[in-house]
């Protein structure tokens, strides 16, 4: 029983990890680019929402009225400035310049929040309750909202990638974007507005990361970027529903391995990313061969 | 018949092409001076200065091998703080059978560079994002693993064993030197290793790999042994960093800001160039011991001085300067000596 | 109009289509060319690949660039279209200095560029690739995709259909719509024929004059010579980045065209030349 407990608690997780991964997969899909800086800027949305919390004391859901949209033209304004001129000059420059906003960001909250961790609404009702099924299973409240989050945030992306201009021009610029600009699209605008979507699904993760864990300073880079990236290698580049399926994988398999081990939590996970990578790197998704 | 006469009456060639320009001679007798004192300072210095010196060559040392790797054989490695890990763990687990830290040192340096095959093994076909994050993931899996075991630390680590018997001035001085032979060797031997053969197949690769595949340069084994060089290299940085600390951490030695340090320093000195990393360590040495107090202020201004290179100083601060003099302290170019002067042939395109 | 490799006045009355074409006669629309390019000098990295290039098309007009591989025929459309930055010169619309504009805002203005190869949106639906085309159109055009679909027959069954599974043809003929629908002034077509059958290549050029009637005007670039000149109303013939003929294809000889394409000296003997020149000029 134990067990199913972790499986289901793994499937679950799955929906966290889905929230940090998908904005990383459309950053990744449409722009190439690798954001070095994604888990902490999760981060970030989590602080600014403890940040609100603490001075407006409004109950911790509502803080999302406010830190998504800030997140949103938050990742608008990086993509437009930073992010475009690195992808101007390269790869590597790319991968500096957002390494060096990753450290930018963890030892600026270092410096002014301290290493102290920090959880959103500890105490509340949502985070604490769990339901039953049957006599022996738990499951807890929390990690389904999250994961309805997660479904929620997913159909709506693929509805907008699908039906909307806008959508439709972040599938034309990630095909060919000089041929979007001979069609009198600018490709910087609608990288702009995917890096900003892909930031508004960053603040969900990182504000559900906060009630689910805590958060610290180096959170980011310790264990977002990484479960987001194999989130999305897992499931397959290019597949926004391989997002969950990666993410699902994962959890199952950090759970399988605290059952077998209470700490190789962790290990269990990157021991399933780094065997996708060097047998499957186009992930379980894809149908394409290797790219 | 008249074209064979008139070419042997054609007076000797005028100019000749070598490896270096005339005042070569002079940069490597200042090297040599700059390296025996560096190696008196025990004598002469306090151990507080030594201390500071110790860091400068691991950073020095790491940066080097970060040039080697992204500079030179296009890989970008996000996880080299696995070796520097691997490094220190090494010379703990030679120190708990009874081998002097100082002993231990080269051998952990090996083998780190044995441990470099079968993980390029693994992330050896991935391209550039995908290789980026793969070097991450192994060095995380390491740290994890090594964490298992109490016998050597487990989560928080332990203090290095093998020290006894060494007075604190005699552990100061030896930790020095062996910091200093390290760095100098790991810059030795990347001099060398640049002015070889394989040299210049990487020279191909930095400037245009496509061209280089298709020469017919061995590109593959040209990549694996520069990663298996730096291995070894971030390994006994590693190692030294143990020895420095008198003890192994896994959070602090398998830290992704060792990565970070060692990627700035070699961007903001000048990626692709040896000469690179030693400025960029010198930068952030000074900007390290200036704001020392401050906490984590000397990380956040060198994150924010390796963006504002990376975007409008692409070839670092050594690049600047050599547009201007045409500088070089280690030459691995190809000049030509005329009577009127010396030129220097190709250049150079990064990135 | 001057051929700068000698003059020899109307040939040839049995040049098909010519004398039903506006512009044949006297350019219409004294005063401002719709499009101009002035002196225009591109580099890529050290090799020079236009010199001191100028052209103007007036309204109405079909207006061909033709040359061998390399001539620099593809980098004058694309820096027209703002794709490279010339160093020297300037493009107009309208009288209007559009140089230092980018691609996005000229193709707004009405240039609109047909890119070589189709570069259509592989993951997207047929129809999906006019909407993309459509999304920053000028307003009050004629071109909707309702339109498209008129014209070619096949495009609203298959509308739903993803571009990449369609043939050459049909591949060339989406790219074309989705640079009508974008409600041009001036249509940039660069290389047409590349990589179709003749009878395919025929039956597009064949909808040229349907767009012409909507108040188009079009420049294009066509490695198939007699295709070109068939369907011309002025030509520019460019050989290593500059110009060597210009003119209207009723004004110029076969002679004169193999010497402008093959940058042989001048039209020496008239005889020698015409033997190559049967598979050049349209039977």
């Amino acid at each position: 029983m134990a067990w199913v407990n972790a499986i289901i608690q793994g499937v679950l997780t799955g929906g966290l990890y889905a929230l940090f991964a998908c904005g990383l997969s459309l950053m990744f899909g449409v722009m190439k680019v690798v954001n070095l800086a994604h888990g902490d800027l999760a981060v970030v949305a989590g602080y600014i929402a403890i940040g609100i919390i603490t001075v407006t004391h409004v109950p911790a859901l509502w803080s999302l009225l406010i830190v998504v949209p800030v997140m949103a033209v938050l990742g608008y304004a990086l993509q437009r400035t930073l992010i475009q001129s690195a992808l101007d000059r390269g790869v590597l420059t790319t991968l500096i310049v957002t390494l060096g906003l990753s450290m930018v960001i963890e030892n600026g909250l270092l410096q002014f929040f301290t290493a102290n961790t920090r959880g959103i609404c500890a105490g509340c009702a949502l985070v604490q309750d769990s339901f039953s099924i049957g006599s022996q299973i738990q499951v807890a409240w929390l990690l389904v909202v999250i994961f309805a989050v997660a479904v929620v945030v997913l159909l709506g992306l693929q509805y907008f990638l699908s039906m909307s201009k806008y959508g439709r021009l972040i599938r034309a610029v990630a095909d060919d974007k000089e041929a979007a600009q001979l069609a009198g699209a600018d490709y910087r605008h609608v990288f702009g507005i995917a890096a900003a979507l892909a930031l508004a699904t960053v603040a969900l993760g990182g504000v559900g990361y906060g009630m689910y864990s805590t958060l610290d300073p180096t959170a980011g880079t310790d264990t977002i970027l990484l479960f987001a990236f194999a989130a999305v290698v897992i499931g397959g580049l290019g597949s926004l529903w391989g997002t969950l399926l990666g993410g699902v994988v994962l959890g199952v398999a950090q759970q399988i391995g605290a059952q077998i081990n209470i700490s190789d939590e962790l290990l269990a996970g990157f021991i399933v990313f780094l065997a996708v990578l060097v047998v499957r790197p186009q992930g379980l998704t894809s149908r394409r061969a290797q790219s | 018949m008249s074209l064979v006469t008139e070419a042997s009456t054609q007076p000797a060639a005028a100019f000749r092409v070598t490896r270096s320009r005339r005042n070569v001679a002079w940069t490597g007798i200042a090297a040599l001076v700059v390296v025996v004192v560096l190696a008196l300072f025990p004598y002469i210095v306090y151990s507080g200065t030594t201390a500071i010196l110790v860091q400068a060559f691991i950073v020095l040392t790491l940066a080097s091998m970060w040039n080697l790797l992204a500079g030179y054989a296009g890989l970008v490695s996000v996880g080299q703080q696995g070796f520097v890990g691997l490094g220190a763990y090494f010379v703990l687990i030679f120190g708990l059978h009874g081998i002097s830290p100082f002993d231990a040192l080269p051998v952990a340096a090996i083998g780190c560079g044995v441990a470099a095959l079968p993980l390029w093994w693994l992330v050896s076909r991935l391209r550039s994002g995908y290789f980026a994050i793969a070097t991450w993931v192994l060095a995380a899996t390491i740290m994890l693993f090594i964490e298992r075991f109490s016998s050597i630390g487990g989560g928080s680590g332990m203090p290095l064993p093998g020290f006894t018997g060494y007075s604190s001035t005699l552990l100061t001085a030896y930790t020095y030197w062996a910091g200093l032979a390290v760095t100098v060797l790991a810059l030795v031997a990347i001099y060398l290793l640049l002015r070889s053969r394989l040299g210049l197949v990487l020279t191909a690769i930095r400037d245009d790999e496509v061209a280089a595949r298709s020469s017919g340069a061995r590109v593959g084994l040209a990549r694996m042994l520069v990663f298996v060089v730096a291995g070894i290299g971030c390994g006994a940085a590693g190692a030294v960093l143990a020895i420095s600390q008198l003890q192994v951490q896994p959070s602090a030695d398998f830290s992704v800001t060792w990565t970070a340090e060692m990627a700035f320093a070699t961007i903001i000195g000048g990626l692709g160039t040896i000469e690179g990393p030693i400025i960029g360590t010198a930068v952030y040495m000074v900007l390290q011991q200036t704001l020392a107090s401050y906490n984590a202020w000397y990380l956040i201004i060198l994150g924010l001085v390796a963006i504002l290179v990376a975007l409008f100083a692409r070839r670092g601060l050594w690049g600047l300067v050599d547009e201007r003099l045409n500088v070089k302290l280690f030459p691995v170019g190809y000049w030509l000596r005329t009577a009127n002067g010396d030129r220097r042939l190709g250049s150079r395109r990064q990135n | 109009m001057t051929a700068p490799v000698g003059d020899e006045g109307p040939v040839n009355g049995e040049r098909p289509g010519n004398g039903e074409r506006p512009g044949n006669g006297e350019r219409l629309g004294n005063g401002t060319p719709l499009l101009e390019v002035r002196n225009l000098a591109v580099y890529h990295g050290q090799l020079r690949a236009l010199d001191a290039i100028s052209l103007q098309v007036f309204p109405g007009e079909v207006y061909a660039i033709i040359g061998a591989n390399g001539a620099g025929k593809s980098t004058l459309l694309r820096t027209i279209a703002g794709l490279h930055q010339p160093t020297e010169g300037s493009v107009l619309l309208d009288g209007r200095d559009v140089t230092q504009l980018r691609p996005e805002r000229r193709a707004r203005q009405g240039i609109v560029m047909v890119p070589e190869g189709r570069r259509l949106f592989g993951s997207l639906s047929v129809e999906e690739n006019l909407q993309v085309g459509a999304a920053y159109a000028r307003p009050g055009g004629s071109w909707t995709i309702d339109a498209v679909y008129g014209m070619f027959d096949w495009m609203r069954e298959r509308r739903s259909q993803r571009t990449a599974q369609l043939s050459g043809g049909e591949q060339q003929a989406v790219a074309i719509g989705r640079a009508l629908v974008a409600n041009p002034r001036v249509l940039l077509l660069d290389e047409l024929s590349l990589g179709l059958a003749p009878v395919v290549v025929q039956r597009i050029y064949g909808m040229l004059p349907q767009i012409l009637a909507t108040g188009l005007t079009v420049l294009l670039v066509e490695q198939d010579v007699s295709q070109a000149l068939r369907v011309a109303t002025h030509i520019q013939c460019l050989l290593e980045g500059r110009t060597t003929l210009e003119g209207r294809p009723a004004d110029v000889t076969a002679e004169q065209v193999e010497a402008a394409y093959f940058g042989l000296a001048g039209a020496a003997s008239a005889g020698q030349a015409g033997e190559g020149m049967d598979s050049l000029w349209p039977g």
